[in-house]
């Protein structure tokens, strides 16, 4: 891992149909830091997540994540992991062939070894050889974290961290962001604050229009 | 204000001629249009079909352009001209096609041949309908600018491949096309007198003044539109 | 997570992984290659029962097998980009690849599934329609082969236009059509020419047009595709 890691949004906008969802929305954290995005339904939450996560370009404004020591051309892919009930698994294959396939079309090698003890952490190993779509919702939303933990990305995002997830899930969602904190840059988007605990920054998307 | 005035007097002037001034095998006098042979009155239809056809064009071109400026400026005025050029694109060309249809019953007997040009000019008809077909069918506007943006620089881009493939394929009907069998082509050999060189020129000046000034009321109303919509 | 750059081989192994997950997500479901057969065999059925004995002008029936093909094409060659829209799993692509590795990866998908499905269409077409006779087979092949390369690139480009248009059916042939009308005409008439047993040296001109259409049409898509996929 490079060293230390700045994830910055300056002046973020976005427009839909001419309707402004965001504006001038700005935020600077490092590693270490938890950024907490709250607002209520439909105030863009899910939006600046996409954002954040380079998947859809701001209307204006612009997020920059950099690193001590980062070089080449959009190094996004491997450095980020992002959690969210908008992204899907490719569910006509298994947990274990899913991770492979993300890994590969990351462009990274596959470590099956590690794949196994990641499944096992997120209570999936004893179902990794049966195809998503037979999981409980409970059970895909586990499987998003061990699909945006195997590469080990300095910044997890996370969209509604603990949506369809029992007590248990919960405590392993828990155990991931403190250990994400520690070590990167943890970015969660939610109106549970119950979810996130302490936090560092916070962009509040209810004030925003 | 004086744009239009021009362009009012030089349309009726080159109506007015176009249809008006006889034809006569050896012309005595400046008003007096020689006959070409193999097409003689139908040859006024230079005056109007022509320009049409070229127009399409040129809206085409117009509106790739603007799209081209529109996915690297993503300014929503771009969008918009674009889309204004092509929507007049469109109406010249069928237009065009028409015109072009009408000709070739009267000439060669029967309203389609698929000769290259006619060919071409449905080729861009069938892109024009494309292209809206693609804009009514997304709702985002930004995503339905950036898609039509995408698919007239594909289409104009495979534009081009017309002119080496078409005179391979066949023969052309067309006056000026190659096998044209009394090398009839008024335009490309400029068999036109001097008179009618002016009424044919003039006619083009009109029709792209024409286009520029519907092109500049179409962006002006779409974006009287837009802030209507979006209440400012 | 050092070394994370896109590095050529990253972007290569990206690409295939693209590409593999394609085709065996198809292999599982087996959906759109049935799907096909089932379209390449009927039309052909439908061919022939409509020219009865009288049998169709050499020129005709070189067209057809290409209307064939396009039809063919239209069929099959949407479903890699309308797939991830119907599954939800485009947000998913666009998070784990760089636009471009998306694109080269669907159009080796598209690239194999239309020379298989082309190549059965011809052999089919060749062994059932009595009046299609080519006599110079090189020339055909080549033709064959050259005309699926530019039916693969035009379809992907067009395919994730309308993926993203978040259309239906009826619009990628509309979209597809004039694009694809330079490569039909180029076909047809490289594949009148085998038939009528010309030289190469008479079909070069053909061969060369294209060519170049693959490539422009390739490259074309390459620098818009990002505009297409990304929001």
């Amino acid at each position: 891992m490079e060293g230390r890691l700045t994830l910055a949004g300056e002046g973020l906008k976005k427009v839909f149909n001419r309707r402004t969802v965001f504006d001038n929305v700005s935020f600077s954290v490092a590693t270490g830091s938890v950024l907490l995005i709250t607002g209520r339904n439909g105030s863009g939450k899910s939006t600046l997540v996409r954002i954040i996560s380079r998947v859809l370009s701001p209307s204006a404004g612009s997020v920059r994540l950099e690193a001590d020591g980062m070089t080449g051309a959009d190094p996004w892919q491997t450095r980020i992991g992002l959690v969210s009930p908008y992204l899907q698994m490719f569910e006509e294959f298994t947990a274990t062939e899913n991770l492979s396939i993300a890994m590969g079309v990351r462009g990274l090698p596959f470590d099956s070894a590690r794949a196994d003890s990641l499944l096992e952490r997120v209570a999936l190993y004893p179902r990794r050889n049966d195809p998503v779509r037979t999981y409980s919702s409970g059970m895909k939303q586990r499987m998003k974290y061990a699909f945006a933990l195997l590469h080990e990305p300095p910044l997890l995002i996370l969209d509604e961290p603990t949506s369809n997830l029992d007590e248990e899930g919960v405590g392993i969602v828990r155990a991931i962001m403190e250990e994400q904190r520690a070590k990167g840059i943890l970015v969660v988007a939610t109106n549970d604050l119950a979810d996130v605990g302490r936090f560092d920054a916070q962009v509040d998307l209810n004030e925003r229009r | 204000m004086a744009v239009k005035i021009l362009l009012g007097v030089l349309l009726t002037g080159v109506v007015v001629l176009g249809f008006g001034l006889p034809m006569s095998p050896a012309p005595q006098s400046w008003y007096e249009l020689p006959v070409i042979p193999g097409l003689e009155e139908k040859a006024r239809i230079i005056f109007f079909h022509v320009p049409t056809a070229w127009l399409s064009v040129v809206a085409f071109l117009t509106s790739m352009l603007f799209a081209i400026q529109y996915l690297r400026k993503r300014e929503p005025i771009d969008d918009i001209r674009s889309s204004a050029a092509a929507g007049l694109g469109f109406m010249f060309c069928i237009l065009a096609t028409l015109t072009g249809a009408v000709w070739a019953k009267f000439n060669w007997g029967s309203y389609w041949n698929w000769d290259p040009r006619e060919t071409s000019i449905f080729v861009l008809l069938l892109i024009y309908g494309a292209y809206f077909s693609l804009r009514s069918a997304v709702e985002v506007e930004e995503k339905r600018a950036t898609l039509a943006s995408v698919y007239s620089i594909i289409a104009a881009v495979t534009v081009p491949f017309f002119i080496f493939i078409m005179p391979r394929i066949m023969t052309g009907l067309h006056p000026g096309a190659r096998g044209d069998p009394e090398g009839a082509g008024p335009v490309i050999e400029f068999k036109m007198s001097p008179n009618m060189r002016v009424i044919f020129f003039s006619s083009l000046i009109a029709f792209t003044l024409l286009f520029y000034w519907m092109f500049t009321l179409r962006v002006r109303a779409a974006r009287l539109e837009a802030h209507h919509q979006s209440g400012d | 997570m050092s070394g994370a750059e896109m590095t050529p081989g990253r972007f290569l192994r990206s690409v295939l992984a693209i590409f593999l997950k394609d085709w065996r997500s198809e292999l599982r479901t087996r959906y759109a290659i049935s799907a096909l057969l089932m379209f390449v065999i009927t039309t052909i059925a439908i061919i022939l029962f409509s020219l009865g004995s009288e049998g169709a002008p050499a020129d005709a029936l070189s067209g057809m097998l290409w209307v064939v093909i396009f039809f063919g094409a239209m069929s099959g060659l949407s479903r890699t980009f309308v797939m991830e829209e119907e599954r939800g799993t485009t947000l998913t692509l666009q998070l784990l690849a760089p636009a471009s590795a998306v694109y080269f990866g669907k159009l080796l998908f598209n690239l194999v599934l239309v020379l298989g499905l082309n190549a059965v269409t011809v052999l089919l077409y060749a062994g059932f329609i009595a009046g299609f006779v080519i006599r110079n087979v090189p020339v055909f092949l080549i033709t064959v082969l050259l005309g699926s390369l530019g039916f693969a690139a035009a379809a992907t480009v067009i395919a994730a236009i309308i993926a993203r248009a978040n259309t239906r059916g009826t619009l990628y042939p509309v979209l597809s059509f004039p694009i694809m009308l330079p490569l039909l005409l180029t076909v047809i008439n490289a594949t009148r020419l085998a038939s009528e047993g010309a030289f190469f040296q008479e079909a070069a001109g053909e061969f060369q047009i294209l060519v170049s259409y693959i490539v422009v049409v390739v490259a074309i898509s390459y620098m818009l595709f990002e505009y297409i996929w990304k929001d």
